[in-house]
């Protein structure tokens, strides 16, 4: 049991920081746009596969550096080109924008690499047990995760808090037009933060690539449970959506760790009652149960603060 | 005071033939849904004219959200697919009790199975609009469709629940085993669906819920809460959507967790978003054409998907009131009678353009089929994917076609402006 709440709890976290990487982006773009960006999986997805494509040209390391530099111009160009000139159409065409994106990216990536998931390897120099707890080896490449999103997560907090650009943008979270009175080129702020936001997206998809599944369908699986944390964290809060990843990493890895129902539980029910939903409730295991909990959350914060966790705004 | 002129009864300029025509144009839809099968009798256009039915129906409910209300749903195939589950349940629990329930009323079972889910989750899924609501929308798509996978006894699992529509009472003689008496219960509720969400949109109820996706704090201060206004427009829009749930349900005799999935969700507002909407017609439009384009699509490519996002993608940026909105637009021009100058730009825009639209169709099979290395076939001319001088066509074509269609572009941009002007001086807007 320990092991497995040791195992689990390190997990958790990698994937819960994970899911940070993504939506400190998203809810940055949102934040100051205003747009929620549906196509931020979909970057994810990208930077996977680029990931790959580019270690199998030119090895993992350079890949690890290009592959979000390109995820980031990827993401400017549809800032640049695609929402700026949506958005005199208002939120909605903006946000139907990136949903048509992230349904031609799908589909792009599905049409160039296949349906089937890509063998794309942890790199031959990450690729050791890192230490042994109980008896579970933990790869080192986990460990390369996790270090290189608590850098960047550090990186990132340095940079908001303490850099003039970050003071530009913590500004433009809240008072958009203000800042753009006093004289900053806000479209070129916007562009910046979607490209940065995209880039971390991107970074995520090279890292999380080898150790998950490298498939067309990751950014369909990913992106509802993105939506998730930002709503569960209060949109535009980045310590919710901080605080909301973490927890939903927990939640997930946890879950699908327990192999209990409520048949282990409390013994089986009585088979003459047949087949009915109380059967299958009784019998389903939490590991079955793990994908639906995060709306599971959702649903309940929402009918009990609809506003996430740490929520101000309203819309 | 009742015959004073209103400022906006002179800007409308009330036909005297109003009337006539306003119930003429449903007439015609009428005898059109009557006489379609008999012209194109085939097998195949039968099913497709039951499918574009129903997709109809689908699209008219989704927008009585997104078009009627402002809410922008990407859950919508939950209460679609809750219906033709509970449709199924319901024909296969009457025919083992020989309940005297024909088939025809099946479809309403449906609706209300929806109806009645939207009633369940509608109040805390309206309490905000907006962004909030369509990541709601969305959580709770992907909670019902998660769960179905669960629940197996109600949803069957993989393979759905199967049943067998003919086992029903039959009426007046149709025992609805043939695909035409299918067809024309469908085109029944599609007739009856359509009168009764037109009616919707002219009752107070209707009014009020534009008001809400216009101005809600301005509808607060009148006196009505936005929150009760967007649940009674979400259980609308549950019932109709179940409607053609349960008719899917009828037609294939068969309800799967498909039904309740994103992609019948993402298509539904494909399918409203193309047509417009704006206008009570333009999802009507829309489903027709996506339907079309997804039967006729599969069968000539194997990226079918993309070509829909690449269409919407292109509506979302350059036209985002549909094809009804372009259509409509060319309303104050016809009648001021300038629609002329207009023609000569668009003929010249449509040579380019074409060549741009040949050049993305080119470009995109050219990915697709590079590996396999088989032949595109495009307006009778083969291209074979892995040869160089095929990309090289694709490039020109895209390139060329896209810099000399903006310049066209912009030639129709002022011809239309042109036009407009000469309509607004003679008294038509535009």
């Amino acid at each position: 049991m320990a092991e497995l709440i040791v195992i689990s709890t390190l997990n958790g976290i990698l994937y819960g920081m994970l899911l940070f990487l993504l939506s400190s982006g998203l809810t940055v773009i949102f934040s100051m746009m205003g747009v929620l960006n549906f196509a931020h999986a979909s970057f994810y997805m990208l930077g996977a596969f680029f990931g790959y494509q580019l270690t199998r040209w030119i090895g993992f390391w350079p890949a690890f550096v290009l592959a979000p530099l390109l995820v980031g111009a990827v993401g400017m160009a549809v800032e640049r080109y695609g929402l700026r000139n949506t958005h005199k159409h208002g939120h909605v065409a903006e946000l139907l924008l990136t949903f048509g994106l992230a349904f031609a990216i799908e589909e792009i990536v599905s049409m160039i690499w296949g349906r089937s998931p890509v063998d794309y390897r942890v790199p031959a120099v990450l690729d050791f047990p890192a230490f042994t707890v109980f008896s579970t080896n933990y790869p080192a490449y986990k460990i390369f995760m996790l270090v290189v999103s608590v850098v960047i997560f550090i990186a990132l907090l340095v940079t908001l808090k303490k850099t003039r650009v970050g003071l530009i943008v913590q500004a433009a979270l809240t008072h958009p037009s203000m800042v753009g009175h006093l004289g900053h080129n806000v479209g070129r702020v916007f562009m910046l933060v979607f490209g940065v936001g995209s880039a971390l997206a991107g970074l995520a998809g090279v890292i999380a690539g080898p150790s998950l599944v490298t498939q067309s369908d990751m950014a369909a699986l990913l992106g509802p449970i993105l939506f998730v944390v930002i709503v569960f964290g209060g949109l535009g809060s980045l310590p919710g959506a901080f605080i909301a990843s973490l927890l939903i990493g927990l939640i997930q890895t946890f879950a699908v760790a327990l192999n209990g129902s409520l048949a282990s539980l409390f013994g089986p029910l009585d088979p003459s009652l047949g087949a009915s939903p109380l059967t299958d409730i009784w019998n389903v295991t939490i590991a079955q149960v793990a994908p639906i909990l995060p709306y599971l959350l959702l649903v309940l914060v929402l009918i009990f603060r609809p506003m996430g966790l740490l929520g101000t705004r309203e819309s | 005071m009742s015959n004073a002129a209103t400022p906006a009864s002179a800007v409308t300029k009330q036909e005297p033939g109003g009337a006539v025509s306003f119930y003429g144009v449903w007439l015609l839809a009428a005898i059109a849904l009557v006489v379609l099968p008999l012209v194109f009798s085939s097998g195949g256009s039968l099913t497709s004219f039951s499918l574009i039915g129903i997709a109809i129906i689908f699209a008219l409910s989704y927008n009585i959200l997104l078009g009627q209300t402002g809410l922008l749903s990407f859950g919508h195939a939950v209460q679609y697919g809750l219906g033709g589950f509970l449709a199924v349940h319901v024909m296969n629990a009457v025919a083992s009790h020989n309940w005297p329930i024909p088939l025809p009323v099946i479809p309403l079972v449906g609706g209300l199975g929806g109806m009645a889910f939207a009633l369940l989750v509608g109040w805390v899924m309206t309490k905000r609009a907006g962004t909030v609501f369509a990541m709601i929308s969305l959580g709770i798509g992907e909670l019902v469709a998660s769960s179905s996978l669960i629940l197996r006894s109600v949803f069957g699992g993989e393979s759905g629940i199967t049943t067998d529509r003919t086992a029903l009472m039959p009426l007046f003689g149709w025992t609805f085993g043939p695909q035409i008496q299918v067809y024309y219960l469908i085109a029944f509720w599609v007739m009856v669906s359509a009168i009764a969400m037109y009616a919707l949109t002219r009752t107070p109820l209707g009014r009020i819920c534009n008001a809400v996706r216009d101005n809600p704090e301005r509808v607060e201060f009148i006196g009505y809460d936005p929150h009760v206004v967007r649940y009674l427009a979400y259980m609308f829009a549950g019932f109709f959507a179940g409607i053609a749930g349960g008719l899917t349900a009828i037609n294939f005799e068969i309800a799967n967790s498909a039904y309740l999935g994103a992609t019948q969700s993402g298509l539904v507002l494909f399918s409203a978003f193309i047509g417009g909407t704006a206008y009570f017609f333009g999802p009507i439009l829309g489903a027709i054409l996506v339907t079309y384009l997804q039967l006729g699509l599969t069968s000539v490519t194997s990226v079918w998907q993309l070509y829909f996002g690449v269409i919407f993608i292109g509506i979302v940026m350059f036209a985002p009131g549909g094809i009804a909105g372009i259509l409509m637009k060319h309303r104050p021009l016809i009648r001021a009678g300038t629609l002329r100058s207009v023609i000569p730009s668009y003929l010249v825009a449509a040579i380019p353009t074409l060549a741009l639209a040949l050049g993305i169709i080119l470009t995109i099979e050219t990915v697709a089929r590079f590996s396999g290395g088989d032949v595109i076939n495009l307006l009778g001319i083969p291209f074979v994917a892995t040869a160089p001088t095929t990309w090289a066509a694709a490039a020109v074509l895209l390139v060329g076609g896209f810099l000399v269609a903006r310049i066209t572009w912009r030639r129709v941009a002022e011809a239309w402006d042109r036009a407009a002007t000469v309509a607004r001086d003679r008294g038509y807007l535009a």
